[in-house]
């Protein structure tokens, strides 16, 4: 057994130190070498800039809680949307937190009745507080509200909804989505063609 | 459930039987130590490694001094990571400015990484530095993975030896897995990754105005390269706390579907080789389905409760199923599919929180871990583990007919039989005995986030996790404390030694034996008759003793679901 231990103690030190130069080191940043070569854009976080300004990432969530803009679905991240906090809220099927939140959310939808039924994912917590969709049902939800804020017609703000639904990749992967940020930018688009 | 998510889980299934055999005859190639079209570029960095640290990659090693190599190293290599995290205030490569983990964080996420298991009692974007990450965890996922492999290369050889004294050379197995599979794989998949939209930099974070002209703060890091092989070493620890649920860690369905097949791909592959090993490739067919028929039923239970949802939001008026803790992008069937996979595996990566599935959704994951993993597994842990069920198996069969027991061409017996059962009561007596203690003492339960039953399966679930060599986790628990850190980091020790040192034991032991060949009485290993063995022995042996715990949580937890209580 000691002859054993003795003749495992180069190798083991001696491979620890090789593996961590070539798979610490080496590999992540040959990695950020070539994929900032090859990948600028995605490899820096797929941000979008106005003018100087980093306005937000294509496929990070933002918060959204103005009247103006499609709101978000509630983050568990921070106090809501913290690109340093990425979470869940972890609140199990019987928690009255979960309870108490989700009606509280509900209340804020006054649309809501019976014959109506909110949308799932509009009143649930995301797992990583960063969720940049919403699913069109969501989004067909509040398409009143937005359009009142906005002045706008209803049946213009519907087909501009319409008009951003993402289906499933081959129809099978992925769910039928709307990327907020892209949308809520398209409206900010008409509001500024309409202004001038 | 629709039809678009039953079409996921067929194409999951299909695609991964097509790799079986392409994945398994690769690793077959390095099981026999044969040169592979990679030899041209990564020889010489094989036989420096080999130079420099003084090992002749030829020299057979004996069971005990393969255990005791494997171990030495291990130990290093916590070591090197807890030095690492210790000292990150005055190392290089952190944008962010953290300093130093606590002690018991160290220890804990030191072993955790070291075991396979990646539990992870930080949040990766608020507590490490980049350097932390690629030097102290990534290596880890590399060699944690590549000594499973070896591991299960070193019981094959027990199975396929005859009269032989030696079961291989640890270093060899290992450098060779890791320099011929691992990284070369992990290269394209990383490159894959990024093209995606996963970030690959080292900058630590930016600065974002939203659209609300809110001021929002994105980590960032060298993402990509860990996520790789996070997935394909069944590791699991994300770059982010909220793991592979981060729009940055997998940010679309197809990333996701990738995932997914990469948690299980060198698992099921192991199975051919298995059978490659051993001389007849039906042998490892036959796991291989009694593997999937537990799975099968696993993902269509997860599927069912999270699609139904939870009726007491249904009752505020709420529509659809559970998203809470979910994405939309991956949507219930995606995510479904992923918590069963991910714990069948002991991968542990999530992309929905399992604390948030419904009671009996969440009950699965939790189920899939109690069997031990074995269920394909973890990379080289799933295909051993399962092969001690199999010993058992043949054992069971050989008292109902009277017979001794014979298992691909080896006599089963008494030595085996023990060492298997040993093996396989470490799981039990440490995640019952340490959730009794934690659900009693006053630190302990300090932790759980949620009331009632479901706070008590947070406990369950994080011994469980932390035994398995899972690391997935109910995350409302605050494990980050001395007593939870120090639990669960002895916990991940036991859970991955404690099975080791028998398993390769019997590996010495049956290397030892001759060669029985099959008879018209021999129990035949490869038919229906079998898997439906291996099924109910899996279930019956792994699972039944932890049927009183589940009733008291997860079971509790979905009565009071039904019937409209909360806590």
């Amino acid at each position: 057994m000691f002859t054993d231990l003795k003749s495992a103690v180069r190798p083991a030190l001696v491979m620890t130190l090789l593996f961590a130069l070539l798979l610490g080191i080496a590999y992540p940043l040959a990695l950020t070498g070539i994929g900032q070569a090859l990948f600028p854009a995605q490899a820096n976080g797929s941000l979008v800039r106005d003018k100087d300004v980093v306005i937000g990432s294509t496929i990070v969530g933002q918060g959204f809680t103005s009247d103006r803009y499609f709101h978000s679905r509630p983050s568990a991240a921070g106090k809501g949307y913290d690109g340093l906090a990425s979470s869940g809220s972890n609140l199990g099927p019987t928690s009255q937190a979960l309870l108490d939140r989700v009606k509280a959310d509900i209340a804020t939808y006054k649309t809501a009745t019976p014959d109506r039924p909110v949308p799932s994912d509009l009143v649930t917590a995301s797992a990583s507080g960063l969720d940049p969709h919403i699913g069109p049902e969501a989004a067909f939800y509040q398409v009143d509200r937005v359009a009142r804020a906005r002045g706008m017609e209803p049946r213009q703000v519907r087909s501009l909804v319409a008009g951003s639904v993402e289906r499933p990749l081959l129809g099978f992967l992925g769910e039928a989505r709307v990327n907020l940020f892209e949308l809520n930018r398209r409206l900010d688009a008409i509001g500024a063609k309409q202004a001038r | 459930m629709t039809f678009q998510g039953w079409l996921l889980i067929a194409a999951f299934v299909g695609i991964l039987l097509a790799l079986t055999k392409p994945v398994g005859l690769w690793l077959f190639a390095l099981y026999e130590g044969r040169r592979t079209p990679l030899h041209a570029v990564l020889g010489p960095v094989e036989r420096g490694f080999y130079r420099l640290s003084g090992i002749d990659p030829t020299q057979e090693q004996g069971w005990r001094r393969y255990a005791v190599h494997m171990l030495l190293f291990n130990f290093m290599l916590a070591l090197f990571t807890y030095a690492v995290l210790r000292l990150q205030g005055l190392l290089p490569l952190n944008p962010l400015g953290f300093a130093g983990t606590s002690e018991h964080l160290a220890f804990n996420t030191a072993v955790s990484f070291t075991t396979n298991t990646n539990w992870q009692s930080y949040a990766g974007e608020s507590t490490l530095s980049n350097l932390s990450q690629m030097l102290g965890l990534a290596i880890h996922n590399f060699l944690s993975a590549a000594t499973g492999i070896a591991l299960a290369f070193a019981l094959f050889r027990g199975f396929a030896r005859r009269n032989a004294t030696t079961i291989g050379n640890f270093w060899a197995d290992m450098t060779r897995v890791t320099l011929y599979l691992l990284l070369p794989l992990c290269i394209l998949y990383a490159l894959f990754l990024i093209a995606s939209g996963v970030p690959q930099t080292l900058a630590g974070s930016v600065d974002v105005t939203t659209l609300e002209g809110v001021k929002q703060t994105l980590a960032l890091g060298p993402v990509a390269s860990q996520e790789a092989i996070k997935m394909l070493g069944t590791n699991g620890g994300g770059f982010f706390n909220a793991n592979s649920a981060h729009p940055f860690e997998n940010p679309n369905a197809v990333t996701n579907f990738v995932q997914m097949l990469s948690i299980f791909a060198i698992g099921v592959g192991l199975t051919y080789t298995f059978g490659k090993a051993v001389g007849n490739v039906r042998q490892g067919w036959a796991i291989l389905a009694a593997m999937l028929a537990i799975f099968l039923v696993g993902v269509t239970i997860t599927y069912w409760q999270e699609a139904a949802g939870n009726p007491i939001l249904h009752n505020l008026g709420v529509a659809g199923g559970n998203m809470e803790g979910k994405e939309v992008r991956f949507g219930i069937a995606a995510s479904a599919l992923f918590s069963v996979v991910t714990t069948a595996a002991s991968c542990g990566a999530v992309n929905a929180m399992h604390d948030s599935f419904t009671a009996l959704g969440g009950m699965i994951p939790l189920f899939n871990i109690q069997l031990g993993e074995v269920v394909v597994g973890g990379v080289g842990a799933g295909i051993y583990g399962f092969l001690l069920f199999a010993i058992l198996a043949v054992f069971v069969a050989g008292l109902m007919v009277g017979r001794t027991p014979e298992y691909v061409g080896k006599k089963i017996e008494s030595r085996e039989v023990k060492l298997a059962v040993l093996a396989i009561a470490v799981l039990p007596l440490v995640i019952l005995g340490m959730t009794a203690i934690a659900s009693v003492t006053q630190a302990g339960l300090a932790g759980p986030l949620n009331k009632g039953p479901h706070g008590f399966t947070e406990i369950l679930y994080a011994f469980t996790s932390a035994v398995g060599n899972n690391g997935s986790a109910f995350a409302g628990l605050t494990a980050n404390t001395p007593f939870y850190n120090g639990m669960l980091g002895v916990a991940m020790w036991i859970g991955r030694f404690f099975i080791i040192i028998p398993m390769l034991a019997i590996a010495g032991s049956l290397a030892a034996k001759s060669y029985t060949p099959e008879t018209a009485g021999s129990f035949p290993t490869t038919g229906p008759l079998w898997t439906g063995l291996l099924i109910g022995i899996v279930l019956v042996v792994g699972g039944l003793t932890f049927l009183p715990s589940l009733a008291l949580g997860p079971v509790a937890d979905h009565l009071a679901m039904i019937h409209g209580q909360t806590f």
